[in-house]
């Protein structure tokens, strides 16, 4: 764009229109932020403080106070990278074989796959508690990555497999002909062209997994909570925690939103199924 | 003549062999996949199923057997399942006007060019990214809280008197924390679309002396369309499931008036412990989300056939 377009008068309206929106859009986090670094009693104040003397107490001792933020932490990096890995292992051979040996029952099963991912968490929650219940898989972090694992699934095998099936079939056909099995075009053909789709699908993946928090506040109390739980955890403290809960929550997102800034254009793709690109 | 075509039979047949055995892993290659949506989404849909027929509540171990649809009876006679019903298609109408209108706005707004706009636009869709819990807690904290709160404090300010938000207004509360983590989400999406809008259509028009409402009109609508009709369809499917922002701030309350369908399943199973009306009401709300499913499914559907013909 050239300068005197951009400085126009309806171009620094525009801006200031624009740096408006995505400062209010932003403002609770950084208000958030803000009192993460507050103490207690100016964090809890009549008069909210936008200067003040930062200090990191509010860190300390979420990080330090019994087993606090990093027990919640470890579960949720756990379950996030576990569940991620689960899904890419069962996601890659079937995408592959419904991108590159499509049958009369690919669309269908495909489709179905995708429609698993409209059944409410609601809908499945009761059976999987008792079952949970009955087989000691409640509060343990394996049963929470089962979870994790098959609310990602459709969606995972949705992107794979629109990023396989933006690999030429030639390849295939042409490695095929010089004899490769199919263990051989998978490592050697597909995934090496395939590796930043699949990067981006398990960035989407651990994202959803990390946020989630219906299952985990369902399924878990304590040993195997991850971080929304010790966050909601709370929210029946009235005032005296603000700092402790902001320096908690910072700690919970920071590292979410900065991935997501990341993958903003993968996630758009993988949320609406391809339609958009 | 007649040798080369059973030459060619031959070599088809052979061929055909070989596509067979070269295919054959294929359905093993799906089957751990399959597996594992069976065993964790269409058994547990089963059993639910199956539970709204009966009569179990763990609270009461010694009642059990057939109920009919008498669980389906005590939901219909409840009116805090339709309340319930009423207040999770309410989330979904305003939450769906709110951020698709804001989306659509920023939207165009960010696909202008102004100063910093990369960075003003990464600001903007932070929120999406931010974990439900935590939105629930800055907004019920640091920005609605009547006393300490900074919409307290602006009220103030403007010698107005302090509302208590989530006390008064507890529905539209969280309607505005639905909107505001999902307006991000539309913009990002809309954006993208308008993006890809065709340029060469929008000079056409340009050229022919249209005004920017017609180019809007025209051009960008109709392209948005389809965008826009995922963005409708999906949002309503998570807005149908909303739970961690009611789960922190109002636990449904006061009274009922924030008790949408998944928080109500939530306290029919871990407050009343009756697994027999949560199941019903799960089948209800299986049932509500299929209705909007059935569109998207159908758009995935159509979207595979559109990809076929590349």
């Amino acid at each position: 764009m050239s300068a005197t377009r951009s400085f126009s008068k309806s171009g620094v309206a525009l801006g200031i229109l624009g740096w408006l929106v995505a400062l209010l859009m932003f403002f609770p986090l950084f208000w958030l932020l803000l009192t993460a670094f507050k103490t207690e009693s100016e964090a809890f104040s009549i008069t909210p403080h936008l200067f003040f003397d930062p200090t990191l107490s509010s860190f300390e001792t979420a990080f330090n106070q019994g087993r606090g933020y990093l027990h919640y932490a470890w579960n949720s990096v756990f379950t996030a990278v576990v569940s991620t890995l689960i899904g890419l292992a069962l996601t890659v051979p079937a995408a592959y074989a419904m991108a590159f040996y499509p049958s009369k029952r690919t669309d269908f099963t495909l489709v179905w796959m995708v429609s698993t991912k409209f059944i409410p968490a609601v809908g499945v929650l009761v059976p999987i508690f008792l079952v949970y219940k009955n087989i000691g898989l409640l509060d343990n972090v394996w049963g929470l990555i089962a979870l994790f694992t098959a609310m990602n699934l459709p969606i995972m095998i949705w992107m794979v497999y629109s990023y396989f099936r933006d690999i030429p079939k030639d390849l295939v056909e042409a490695a095929d002909i010089d004899g490769a099995s199919m263990a051989q075009i998978m490592t050697k053909v597909i995934l090496p062209l395939a590796t930043p789709g699949l990067a981006s699908t398990g960035l989407l993946a651990l994202i959803l997994a990390w946020n989630e928090s219906f299952w985990s506040i369902t399924m878990t109390n304590f040993q195997a909570s991850t971080l929304p739980v010790y966050i909601a955890s709370f929210k029946s403290a009235e005032g005296v925690f603000w700092a402790k809960m902001s320096a908690a929550s910072v700690l919970s997102i920071a590292p979410i939103i900065v991935l997501g800034w990341f993958a903003q254009r993968q996630m758009v793709r993988g949320l609406t199924f391809g339609a958009v690109k | 003549m007649a040798v080369s075509a059973t030459t060619d039979t031959k070599t088809a047949r052979a061929a055909a062999a070989r596509e067979k055995a070269r295919r054959a892993p294929a359905k093993w290659l799906l089957a751990p996949a399959v597996v594992f949506l069976l065993v964790w989404m269409i058994v547990p849909l089963g059993m639910t199923a199956y539970y709204s027929f009966r009569n179990y509540n763990l609270m009461m171990p010694t009642v059990s057997g057939w109920a009919g649809l008498g669980n389906y009876a005590a939901l219909w006679n409840d009116p805090t399942f339709w309340s319930a019903l009423g207040i999770t298609l309410l989330i979904v109408g305003v939450c769906l006007v709110i951020t698709i209108g804001l989306g659509l706005a920023f939207a165009l707004l960010f696909h202008r060019q102004f100063f910093g706009r990369g960075v003003a636009r990464t600001l903007a869709v932070a929120p999406f990214f931010v974990m439900p819990v935590v939105t629930g807690l800055i907004w019920k904290n640091m920005l609605m809280d009547p006393s300490y709160g900074i919409f307290a404090w602006l009220a103030r300010v403007f010698g107005l008197e302090p509302i208590d938000w989530l006390g008064q207004f507890p529905l539209a509360s969280i309607i505005a924390m639905i909107g505001w983590e999902w307006t991000p989400f539309a913009l990002l999406v809309l954006l993208t679309g308008l993006q890809s809008l065709p340029e060469d259509q929008l000079e056409a028009v340009r050229l022919d002396g249209a005004n920017k409402w017609h180019e809007f009109r025209h051009i960008v609508i109709p392209h948005l369309g389809q965008v826009i009709y995922v963005v409708v369809m999906l949002e309503s499917i998570f807005f149908l499931t909303s739970f961690a922002e009611i789960y922190t701030t109002t636990s449904g309350g006061p009274g009922t008036s924030t008790t949408n369908l998944p928080y109500y399943i939530y306290q029919a199973v871990f407050n009343q412990y009756d697994i027999g009306v949560s199941s019903a009401a799960a089948v209800a709300a299986v049932i509500l989300a299929n209705f909007f499913a059935i569109f998207l499914i159908r758009f995935v559907a159509g979207n595979l056939n559109a990809g076929e013909n590349r």
